[in-house]
This record gives C-alpha cells, structure tokens and sequence, in this order.
C-alpha cells in the first residue's frame, strides 16, 4: 500500500466502522420511532436527496450560502484592507465590528425577516451578516501586521498602489485572510440551516423543520445526513482553494513543495 | 550650503539629524551628519553596532524623514524613495516576497516605472537574473533557494531598473564567509558593468576596504560621521591578491583603529 493510500485508508476508516456499526446495531436493537435504521434512513435518503429534492432544497440553501459567502469575502476583504491600512479607520470602527461580531448571529434573523422578508435575499443577508465580521477582522488585522521590511521594500521600489495592493499587501496577509475565510464558511453553513429552519418555503433547514413537523423522523435523519454531508463537502473544496492560493506559504514553512 | 550643486556630488548629506521618540524620552540617534557621495564611486559607511548606520541609509533612501537638515540626490531635496535609485535589504528572506517566483519579485517593480512592456520587462529581468547567474532560477519561488542565491536574486531586482545608484545595508551579513566573498566579487563586477554609485553599509571593516573607494567612518553619541578614508588601492580588486597587498593591510588597520577608537570612546563615555 502506498503512503497516500494509507492515508486514504486513516482518514475514512473510522467513519466506515462508525456507518458499519450503525447499521448493525440499528439492524438488531427493537425497533425505535425516535432512533430509525440506518437502512429506512438510506432509503429516504435516497428517496428524498438522490435526486428528488436537490432543486427544491439543496439548491437554494446551496445558492444562499454562495451569494452570502461571495459578498462577505469580497466585502470583507476591502472594507479589512482599508482598515488594516488606515489605523484612523480602524481604531474608529473596531469597537462596532467587534460588537456585530460578538452578536450570535442566529439573534439578527428576526431583523432581517422584518427588513427583507423571507425569500432568498433573507438567506442571503443572514449569511453575509453572519461571515462578514469575521472576514473584516482578519483582513485588517494580517494588513496591520505585514512586516515592515515587506512594506519598506515596496516603497523603496516604488510598486504603484494597485500593484502594491495585488501582488505585496493582499497576498502577504492572505494566510490570515484564508484563516478567517474558513471560520466565515463554518458561520455561513450554520447560519443559512438556522435561518431556514426560522422562516422559510425552500432549503435544507425548511426541509428539516417540515419533516418534524409531520413527525417524519426518517427524514429528519435524512435530512441531517445531508446537512452533514453539504458540510464536509464544502469545507474539502475549501481544503483545495486554501493548498492552491497558499502553496507558497506551505513551501515557505517546509510543508510541502509546490 | 551653497544651492549651487556639484556635478561631481550624486548624494549630498547636510547637517542630518534623526531622533526617535521612544520609551523615557527622545533618543539622538545621528547629528550633524554631512557626507558627500561622488557620481559613480563606491563608497562604504562603517562603523561599531549600533552607530546608526542602517539609519543613515534609510534616511538616503527616503523611507525615514530626518529630524533636521537633509539628504539631495542630484540636487533634489529627498522627501520619499526617490527613482534611479535602488536599496538591497540585509534580511533577503524578507525583503524578497515568497508568494511570488524569482521572476515575479524582479519584474515587479518594473511594472512601476510604467515605460516597458510586458515583453520588455520579462527580458529586463532576464538580463538582470543571468548577469547574477541565475537565469534558471527564474521560475523556482525565492524560498527554494539557498541564502546566496536569494540575495543574488535581490541584487537582481535591484539592478533590473539600472539605477543609477544602489545602497545596501550590511547585504552579506547573513552568508557563509565563501559565498560572502563571491558576491563581494559579483557586486564590483555588476558595478563595473552598469557603472552606478554604490553606497555599502557594513560593520566588516575588510570588507569595506576591499569593495570601496572611499570608506566613511562613524562614530560619536549621537553619530557623525568622524572619518573619510581615500582607499587607493588598484581598481580591479582580487580578494587574494589585493587582500594580502600591504596597502590593504595599512588601510584597514587605519579604519579599524578609527571604529575601535570611537567604540572605546562611547563605551567610556557612557
């Protein structure tokens, strides 16, 4: 077996046994309303997600969370360079930002239903409102903290401002900005589930509240499963932006070569 | 100072003074400094740690104001970096950006100068890369590289926009002792080619003898500088045989006795 089978290999065997054991003790316990097999959860899973429910649900929770995420990153980035750039800025505004930050998110839903209404630009704001923070908060902080001997350089060579900002400031503090990129992702996943099991018409969590409300427990299971798996699935394409963008910086720290 | 300006004068350093402000009080770091840098000679500011020579050439360069009196390059009054002239940092690994490949960093600041294109600024760096022998080093990241050849690589950058004078702050103080000595060699060769004025700080006196053509000595709380040294040694330098010429041996006992002189002074002194 090759190392990075044997990796393969560590990295799924414990949720394999974990699915393995489940389905045996599900199989063999007295039947549960609350605790369903794992084969009646497999096959809603089937029923309800391959492929049947994945316009109605997957995409819109799948939709807000890329809106919501796209405009807290790009948002998030600007608004964090210009204060990390601008101690005036900063110092004015931090106590604010760490406020919104500080506020459960989950708590802003009722606001935003009241603002926007219950539709997709809800989902969106709720999103955007619960990534944003934190976003602007790493961003300013790696810009204030780029080593001066980074910054001397760029002015001793004269790189004009929007190359500074492209090629020395932005990729200088990117490692802190992914930090914060990925903890924003985790806030939007949770946020969009919180948000549609609050108010909504379509979406994983509208799924999710629904099949409670009918006393569907199978498809509650179904539908965690799916939360679960939306979840994992978006922080590994994560995985595969961060190696890209910070090949560099593994490099850098003798992780691995390009 | 007369406005007049002399030709013959690159950089004229007049009554420059520098304070910090820092904890307990403000600390005088340099004071009444005045220097002149002749058009295309090579000169090397040394001194005892501490002197405030990376200072000095950060006021040269424009990145630090002076407290009082100023620094003219070519006449002009510097108030920020100016162009023409380029500075290559003690700390490559630093200086040098690791997300960009060696190419990236010498094209980079190219873009600035805003004259070449694309095309134009690849070949500039490409030039400048095999003038310091790395031209196949181009495409590899700057960390992938031994500590020589990364500031090979800052020697590179810096000359890619042919300045017309190059500052270092103490370049190969971070090398072995060989390839400290094949840059020393690599700096004068790069310097005969492109003829630009050099100024060279260092606390290695031999080295400072070696490279130079004048040698500017530091020294005194708060610092000036106490001393010029004409170094008269043949222009083609060899660091065998120049090295062991007994002109080089008299002219580094000279500048050592001024650095030690001024050291023992300040340490009785304080």
């Amino acid at each position: 077996m090759t190392r990075r089978a044997e990796l393969r290999a560590v990295e799924f065997g414990a949720p394999v046994l974990l699915v393995a054991l489940w389905w045996i003790v599900s199989e063999a316990a007295p039947r549960s309303l609350y605790f369903p097999p794992l084969r009646d959860i497999w096959a809603a899973f089937r029923a309800n997600w391959l492929f049947a429910g994945v316009g109605t649900d997957v995409v819109p929770t799948l939709t807000g969370i890329g809106l919501g995420y796209a405009v807290s990153v790009v948002a998030g980035i600007a608004i964090g360079v210009a204060l990390g750039s601008l101690p005036a800025l900063h110092d004015f505004l931090h106590p604010l930002i760490d406020f919104c930050r500080s506020l459960p998110s989950s708590a802003a839903v009722p606001i935003f239903i009241l603002l926007v209404g219950v539709g997709m630009e809800m989902k969106v704001a709720v999103v955007t409102f619960a990534a944003l923070w934190t976003v602007i908060l790493n961003t300013s902080e790696a810009v204030a903290g780029v080593d001066p001997v980074v910054t001397d350089t760029s002015r001793s060579y004269r790189i004009g401002r929007l190359d500074r900002l492209l090629f020395v400031t932005i990729p200088a503090a990117s490692p802190q900005i992914v930090v914060g990129m990925r903890v924003a992702l985790n806030q939007s996943i949770i946020l969009i589930i919180v948000a549609e099991i609050m108010v909504s018409t379509h979406g994983i969590g509208f799924f999710l509240k629904n099949a409670q409300w009918h006393f569907d427990l199978t498809g509650m299971w179904s539908g965690l499963l799916l939360v679960g798996v939306v979840g994992y699935a978006l922080s590994r394409l994560f995985l595969v932006f961060e190696r890209r963008v910070l090949a560099w910086h593994r490099g850098l720290h003798g992780k691995a070569q390009p | 100072m007369s406005s007049a300006v002399d030709v013959d004068q690159k950089i004229v350093i007049d009554a420059l003074a520098k304070n910090y402000h820092g904890h307990g009080g403000e600390r005088r770091v340099l004071a009444g400094v005045e220097l002149a840098v002749r058009d295309g000679e090579f000169l090397s500011i040394v001194g005892h740690s501490g002197a405030g020579k990376t200072t000095l050439l950060r006021c040269i360069a424009g990145l630090e104001p002076p407290s009082s009196g100023g620094v003219r390059f070519d006449g002009e009054l510097v108030t920020g970096p100016p162009p023409n002239l380029a500075l290559i940092f003690q700390d490559y690994g630093r200086s040098l950006f690791p997300w960009l490949r060696v190419l990236g960093n010498v094209t980079l600041p190219l873009r600035s100068a805003g004259t070449l294109t694309t095309r134009e600024r690849r070949a500039a760096a490409l030039d400048a890369l095999a003038a310091v022998g790395l031209a196949d080093a181009a495409a590899q990241y700057p960390w992938q590289l031994s500590g020589g050849m990364q500031q090979r690589v800052a020697i590179a950058r810096a000359t890619a926009c042919r300045p017309q004078v190059l500052l270092m702050d103490e370049p190969f103080a971070s090398v072995d002792a060989q390839t400290r000595a094949d840059l020393e060699d690599l700096v004068l060769g790069i310097r005969r080619q492109f003829g630009m004025t050099v100024v060279l700080v260092t606390h290695d006196v031999d080295e400072s003898v070696y490279m130079s053509d004048r040698v500017a000595v530091l020294g005194g709380t708060p610092t000036g500088v106490t001393q010029l040294i004409d170094v008269d040694l043949p222009p083609r330098r060899d660091q065998l045989t120049t090295k062991s010429l007994p002109l080089f041996i008299d002219l580094r006992t000279r500048v050592l006795r001024a650095v030690r002189a001024l050291s023992a002074e300040r340490k009785s002194g304080a």
